[in-house]
């Protein structure tokens, strides 16, 4: 470096890289998170002009306090019906991901992601957009799925690779794909969603449909192109879509700071570009219920996008590749100071007199089992690497509508080297 | 039917129409092309009469053009978005590469993708080097893409609509040198217009050439010459100025490749010469030539010989010493032929 290009009479320039409040081995520190009362933040009408609501960007929605109970003018006043099964979902939602955390660590299949703490967003979600409404998920909304009544056999099936697997083994652990339920094909490359998603609603509206679209990403990759295209598309043709952001604090390794948390709110991302912006108690399962029917209410009127961001927690590891001990402190989980969003739908559901522990004990119970017995089920089909694949030549189809000839020869060489490798069992279909 | 003379992009405007008028799920858009009809006017007149929901302008970001076809085609519709020059397509390639092409296969065709990208591309504009491009070989690279690159007015439109009406996504790149008229890659001689060549006189209404299947525009026993595009008239007119008796293999389509046309032609000839203005190192020339040498290998007199661009960015004021014009190729042609 050629020092004497420093100008000595002032300070010298200094590079700022964020670093978390917290890292191993050291107290978790969450005192800069400011949490805004429940009840507090104001609801305006879904209607409201973009530029009127820019405190909401960085206010928090909130509707249950720390006894349980809902207050405010965002409370979506649920019945007790709803609001039970919503609790399930969330339960059935955390039993699966347990077992299936297990199951990748049993070797049955080469990864997974858990959603745990999240489990409000995709699920109290779900049950506010309508089930014709299309998701265009990341890799961490399987809630959404179980909420839609998705065959949890199906899930484990393409989780395994299976037989069968409706995917046909291509596609790693946990990105499901359900036309029927909804939800598009999750990629593996982030953010590519969202413009999807706001293309998706741009032609709903274009064909004078009445549904809307759904994406979700997380606050990491809303550094992505991808994000600021979507929502330059989404506000120049006021589209009928809800992107919801899943600032869940953590991408991989990487704290908020380095998506720009440590400037500004995500929900703020909406200004710029004249969106509605909300911010959302992500593990207050009545709040995400209500900012989510408000945005649809608002898509569905033409009244054009809304940004969500889901302020939350990733309870756990990234996936089962991760190790967050090496980065993050160890008791962040416990001093997340929006707690659990299945402990506090609980804790309002007793104080309404509508649940007790023992029905809670009951349900988890029946959720374990449930996902047990799909398990079993799905076992019948083989596991990831155990025979029961998909039969070989299924590899060459699907690359285009029909076969093209330097497919069919490549086919045909990949069978040949089949037979060589398995002569006595037909080239090991099962292999 | 009714046939009338057009240009290239008179015929590419003509398919677009064709294919909005028989199926309203199609679709248009990118930038400038909705009121003003595109820079180069290939969507004229489709905003006036399909509407501004079928034929509408964008914002300047080819990754959400890209993006936001990908949704379309999702929800049913068969989008046809523009890519201003194949330069700009860049920022689009995630939604190309890991998206588009592969969503059929990823989700074991629960969806297919449905989307044409039409793009201006190659050099002899004075475009320099973010306006003359041939990124070609970036996408025949792509399991999943369809490559399609018309010579004549009448392939464009029976090409495009091929492309429109196939369920897979395709790239399709129009060569804007001849978008007015051929080019024999004499750039100091006058300009013809297509009004003069034979495949400027284009059906106004539907017909269709197949992909995948490449057109053998002239025939001649002693040497194959395989090209697409604008190189296809430049090696024509090397070819005839040389007096070589050869076949001249017009490929239309890169992927899928008619190899079965190719393999017949070298193995009559004996010699191949392949040209492309891409540049060569890891250019689509050499995808041809392996696959050549493997089929045809005892029946070559020569070695493959190969003119493309040179492996620098497209220069501007020297573009006429980096096109691969006549003489690049008359001397590949002796090259060839001495053996």
């Amino acid at each position: 470096m050629n020092i004497d290009s420093r100008r000595t009479n002032i300070p010298p320039l200094a590079l700022h890289i964020p670093e978390p409040p917290a890292r191993p081995g050291e107290e978790a520190d969450f005192s800069h998170i400011q949490v805004t009362p429940a009840g507090e933040t104001r609801r305006p009408d879904s209607w409201a002009e973009p530029h009127s609501l820019h405190d909401m960007a960085y206010g928090l929605v909130r509707v249950l306090d720390d006894s349980g109970a809902a207050i405010g003018p965002w409370d979506p006043r649920l019945s007790p019906e709803t609001l039970r099964q919503m609790l399930r979902d969330m339960a059935l939602t955390r039993a699966f991901d347990d077992r299936m955390f297990r199951a990748q660590r049993q070797g049955k299949t080469s990864f997974y992601m858990k959603c745990t703490g999240e489990e409000a967003v995709a699920v109290a979600q779900s049950h506010a957009l309508d089930f014709e409404d299309m998701c265009f998920p990341s890799y961490r909304q399987q809630g959404i799925l179980i909420t839609r009544g998705y065959p949890l056999v199906e899930m484990i099936n393409q989780i395994y690779s299976n037989r069968g697997d409706a995917l046909k083994g291509r596609q790693l652990p946990i990105m499901y794909s359900a036309p029927d339920h909804g939800f598009f094909t999750v990629s593996g490359n982030l953010a590519t969603q969202l413009p999807q998603a706001v293309g998706w609603a741009m032609a709903s509206a274009s064909r004078g449909d009445t549904r809307i679209a759904a994406a979700w990403c997380g606050e990491g990759s809303t550094a992505e192109g991808d994000f600021h295209a979507a929502m330059t598309f989404a506000t120049v043709y006021r589209a009928p879509v809800i992107i919801n952001v899943v600032n869940n604090q953590w991408a991989i390794s990487s704290f908020v700071g380095f998506a720009g948390g440590e400037a500004t709110t995500f929900a703020a991302r909406a200004i710029g570009y004249g969106v509605a912006g909300l911010r959302v108690d992500g593990n207050d399962p009545l709040a995400v219920y209500a900012a989510t029917a408000w945005a649809a209410e608002r898509a569905r009127t033409n009244n054009g996008p809304t940004l969500i961001e889901h302020f939350t927690y990733r309870a756990e590891g990234h996936s089962t590749s991760d190790d967050p001990s090496a980065y993050r402190s160890a008791d962040e989980r416990a001093k997340w100071p929006l707690g659990d969003p299945i402990a506090r739908l609980k804790a309002h559901l007793i104080s309404l007199g509508e649940w007790d522990e023992d029905r809670h004990a009951t349900m988890d119970l029946e959720c374990a089992e449930a996902v047990k017995a799909a398990q079993k089920e799905a076992e019948k089909n083989g596991i990831l690497g155990h025979g029961l694949h998909q039969p070989l030549e299924t590899m060459f189809e699907d690359v285009f509508e029909t076969l093209p000839p330097h497919l069919r020869e490549q086919q045909a060489q990949m069978l040949a080297e089949r037979m060589r490798k398995w002569p006595d069992q037909g080239g090991g279909d099962a292999q | 039917m009714t046939s009338r003379r057009m240009n290239m992009i008179e015929a590419i405007n003509s398919a677009m129409d064709v294919a909005m008028g028989r199926d309203d799920r199609v679709v248009v858009f990118g930038e400038d092309v909705g009121y003003f009809g595109g820079v180069f006017r290939a969507t004229a007149g489709l905003q006036a009469k399909y509407g501004a929901t079928r034929s509408f302008d964008t914002p300047i970001t080819e990754c959400g053009i890209v993006g936001v076809a990908v949704g379309m085609a999702a929800y049913g519709l068969r989008p046809v978005p523009e890519i201003q020059f194949a330069d700009y397509i860049y920022p689009a390639l995630d939604q190309l590469v890991s998206e588009a092409a592969r969503i059929r296969y990823r989700s074991a065709g629960q969806w297919a993708m449905p989307i044409t990208v039409r793009s201006p591309f190659g050099g002899g504009i004075f475009g320099g080097q973010t306006h003359s491009q041939s990124p070609e070989g970036i996408f025949t690279h792509v399991a999943g893409l369809k490559t399609v690159i018309p010579s004549t007015p009448y392939d464009a439109k029976g090409l495009l609509l091929a492309a429109i009406e196939d369920n897979d996504p395709v790239i399709f790149f129009e060569p804007k040198r001849i978008y007015n008229g051929p080019f024999d890659g004499h750039y100091d001689r006058p300009v013809q217009p297509w009004a003069k060549h034979p495949a400027s006189e284009v059906p106004e209404g539907h017909y269709t050439i197949p992909l995948g299947k490449a057109a053998v525009v002239r025939e001649g026993q002693d040497l194959t010459v395989l090209a697409y595009g604008t190189m296809v008239h430049v090696a024509l007119a090397a070819v005839e100025e040389l007096g070589v008796e050869a076949d001249v293999i017009d490929l239309r389509t890169l992927m899928p490749l008619d190899i079965e046309t190719i393999e017949a032609s070298v193995k009559k000839t004996g010699r191949c010469l392949i040209v492309h203005e891409a540049t060569r190192t890891a250019g689509f020339g050499a995808e041809l030539a392996a696959q050549v040498q493997e089929r045809c290998f005892y029946h070559l007199e020569a070695p493959i010989e190969r003119v493309t661009g040179f492996d620098t960015p497209y220069p501007h004021s020297l573009e006429w010493a980096y096109f691969p014009g006549p003489i690049r190729i008359g001397m590949a042609i002796e090259k060839v032929m001495a053996e």
